[in-house]
């Protein structure tokens, strides 16, 4: 009987334990939120400033695309040259035709995205093969050619063509594609090593630290308290970004396996608050931790993918990504989100990632000071 | 000699060095349970070092350390919830008002809400409970700090310079909240270098200075064993520094000055000089000034400017 109520009463007192450390997290994580939503800075710093970039750049690089759609004719049309001589002219300024008479190097083109969309004529067959990457090109190419089978068929100079359609796969990126996760990456990247940098200096020099120290509460029930906060904000970044690149505006078009950006996001921002804790155990001062943030942080973003894309950056930039966390984190969501890749794609960089936070906070916990002096 | 394990506080040859320099150097006292107990000292005396090794803050490098019968070091959660500590009227969590502070505080400790907005109203801040602390002014910030320290409703208080940077009447107002939570029974530490503080809210007082404690005792103690001369001053153009000088005696030792405003003797017979002054109907504007706290203070540790 005593063992047993020994051993009921060992269950109450670490129940009661795990009740205590769970109302004290609970409560640091509500203090730290708070926190954080009445701070205007940190709200236009993580969420506004990076929202901003996506509309200003998915506009401006939305809007310099060509608006003549470019065609590849393989082999010769011969309704193309009946629809150039019923309106001369007008057909040029809708399309831009180049000759080819290799099928495969012409759908290549096309899944490239450096063309929109292939036509031959087999016989009374006229088969189009397009990219249904960006919607509106999409939506020209069908309306352009099914009024040019229409068009012939209304002339009655031959018997009815029939008008097949393919779609291609396109394996291109469309800016929004790599701005949604490049900006999103810059934004949980900045959110995530400010966040733990600034608190961290802030908490010592206010001695807020040592107060906690002196409370019945734990270092993990502080820390976890705010990582969660820190987890939280990436995902409101995440899906805000999510809700305003996939507008039929922006129109980007997310992959099956999109959720996997999900704990990308997490490892992510894990992987900077550790950088950020880092910044926090050196700098003295909160200036002097958002300066050396700053200087983590900004050439990263140049280097790692999230302000220029990684496809388009000079080589010299692809090799340095390498040694740059921010690149595993942008091209991480990249392929789950806009490349279609399989779930398992984003493995790596989690990989990579979690390895960098379990480093850096090794580093971090031996040079941890709990006081200024 | 072994820490005796009754008294709330125990401390025997308490030593803590920051590399060659000694910032406490064998200091050994007791602290009784209800005691007000103040620790004095020029800047870099030693008193926030001994203070931070009693709270569990700093690992002592040698010597006895007892609080509440526990060490305090390494960190120790049974002794964590028996004791409040008052840092800084700012160490709060960012953009939090009152309330939601002294809330948070709470139930780090496991305290309901509702004693939290009590201890809020004990500390008269019940009115501020919806500003945020970054906006409530100097007395109300260490009032609230107060508040957060005791929570908890702690057997042990310690607080490090309550009333560094505040006007006289938030000054005195928190010694009436100090005196309050001494007065119900528990027990407080407090370092101060405001002499006239620790003169009055203090049952003994440790003087502190190079790491060791030079004098310990009741503050009213400590002045009488100074033995300085009273100064008595009334108004001038009542008498003439003669008369003022032979009512002063010079067998006590007493001299006199005048500066066209004020007529002061020193002495150490002030009941004859004061008869004196009666005698000759010259008590206007009288004024008489004994030792006081801060006078044993700068005996004791020297007049020179320390920065």
């Amino acid at each position: 009987m005593n063992a047993v109520r020994s051993s009921w009463l060992a269950l109450r007192s670490s129940w009661l334990a795990l009740r205590s450390s769970w109302l004290a997290l609970r409560s640091l994580s509500r203090a730290m939120f708070l926190g954080f939503v009445r701070d205007r800075a940190a709200l236009v710093f993580s969420i506004l400033i990076p929202v901003l970039f996506l509309v200003l750049f998915g506009s401006i690089y939305k809007s310099t695309s060509s608006p003549r759609i470019s065609v590849i004719e393989v082999g010769r049309v011969a309704l193309l040259d009946q629809a150039d001589a019923a309106a001369p002219g007008q057909l040029g300024n809708l399309l831009a035709i180049t000759h080819s008479s290799d099928l495969g190097a012409a759908l290549e083109d096309v899944r490239k995205g450096t063309s929109d969309a292939v036509v031959q004529q087999k016989g009374r067959t006229l088969d189009v093969h397009y990219s249904i990457a960006d919607q509106t090109t999409a939506g020209i190419v069908q309306s352009v050619f099914t009024s040019i089978v229409q068009q012939a068929d209304a002339a009655g100079s031959n018997s009815a063509v029939q008008l097949t359609t393919q779609q291609v796969e396109d394996k291109s990126l469309k800016p929004i594609q790599y701005l949604a996760p490049g900006l999103l990456g810059w934004a949980i990247a900045s959110g995530g090593a400010f966040g733990a940098a600034i608190t961290l200096v802030s908490w010592r020099q206010n001695k807020l630290l040592r107060r906690l120290r002196l409370a019945p509460v734990s270092v993990g029930s502080v820390v976890l308290a705010r990582v969660g906060v820190s987890l939280g904000v990436a995902l409101v970044q995440l899906a805000v970004f999510l809700a305003i690149a996939t507008t039929p505006y922006f129109g980007l078009k997310l992959s099956a396996n999109w959720w996997m950006s999900i704990p990308v996001v997490a490892c992510g921002t894990l992987a900077f608050m550790a950088i950020g804790l880092l910044v926090g155990s050196f700098a003295r001062t909160q200036q002097a931790a958002t300066a050396v943030a700053n200087v983590i942080i900004l050439p990263m973003a140049f280097l790692g993918g999230a302000f220029i894309p990684l496809d388009y950056a000079p080589s010299w930039i692809q090799d340095v990504s390498y040694a740059m966390p921010l690149r595993y984190l942008v091209i991480g969501m990249q392929n789950v989100m806009a490349r279609g890749e399989g779930a398992a794609s984003a493995l790596p960089a989690i990989g990579i990632l979690l390895g960098l936070t379990a480093v850096l906070t090794v580093i971090s916990v031996r040079v941890f000071r709990w006081d200024a002096v | 000699m072994v820490a005796r394990v009754s008294a709330t506080i125990s401390v025997r040859n308490l030593r803590k060095a920051y590399g060659s320099t000694l910032a406490v150097d064998g200091v050994s006292f007791e602290v009784e349970q209800g005691e007000f107990f103040g620790i004095l000292g020029p800047n870099g005396a030693g008193k926030t070092t001994t203070l931070e090794m009693l709270e569990g803050l700093r690992e002592p490098d040698g010597g006895e350390l007892a609080v509440l019968g526990l060490s305090p070091w390494p960190r120790n959660p049974a002794l964590l919830p028996r004791m409040g500590v008052q840092l800084q009227a700012s160490s709060f969590f960012e953009r939090l008002s009152a309330r939601e502070q002294i809330r948070t505080f709470a139930s780090l400790y496991g305290v309901p809400a509702s004693r939290a907005d009590e201890m809020l109203a004990v500390v008269g801040l019940a009115e501020q409970a919806e500003v945020r602390a970054e906006k409530l002014s100097g007395g109300q910030a260490q009032r609230l700090s107060i508040a957060c320290a005791l929570v908890h409703d702690p057997e042990l208080v310690f607080m490090d310079e309550p009333t560094g940077a505040l006007d006289p009447q938030a000054r005195r107002n928190l010694w009436d909240l100090l005196r309050r939570i001494n007065a119900d029974g528990r027990t407080v530490v407090l370092t101060t270098h405001h002499m006239d503080e620790a003169e009055t809210l203090c049952d003994r007082v440790a003087i502190m200075d190079h790491g060791k404690i030079l004098e310990l005792g009741p503050p009213a103690v400590l002045v009488r064993g100074l033995d300085t001369p009273v100064r008595i001053s009334v108004a001038s153009g009542q008498l003439s520094a003669a008369t003022a000088l032979s009512l002063a005696g010079d067998v006590t030792g007493g001299n006199v000055t005048d500066n066209g405003v004020s007529l002061s003797i020193a002495t150490r017979d002030p009941a004859s000089v004061l008869a004196g002054l009666a005698g000759q109907d010259a008590l206007t504007g009288l004024r008489v000034q004994g030792a006081t706290l801060e006078d044993v203070f700068l005996s004791l540790t020297g007049r020179e400017y320390r920065a």
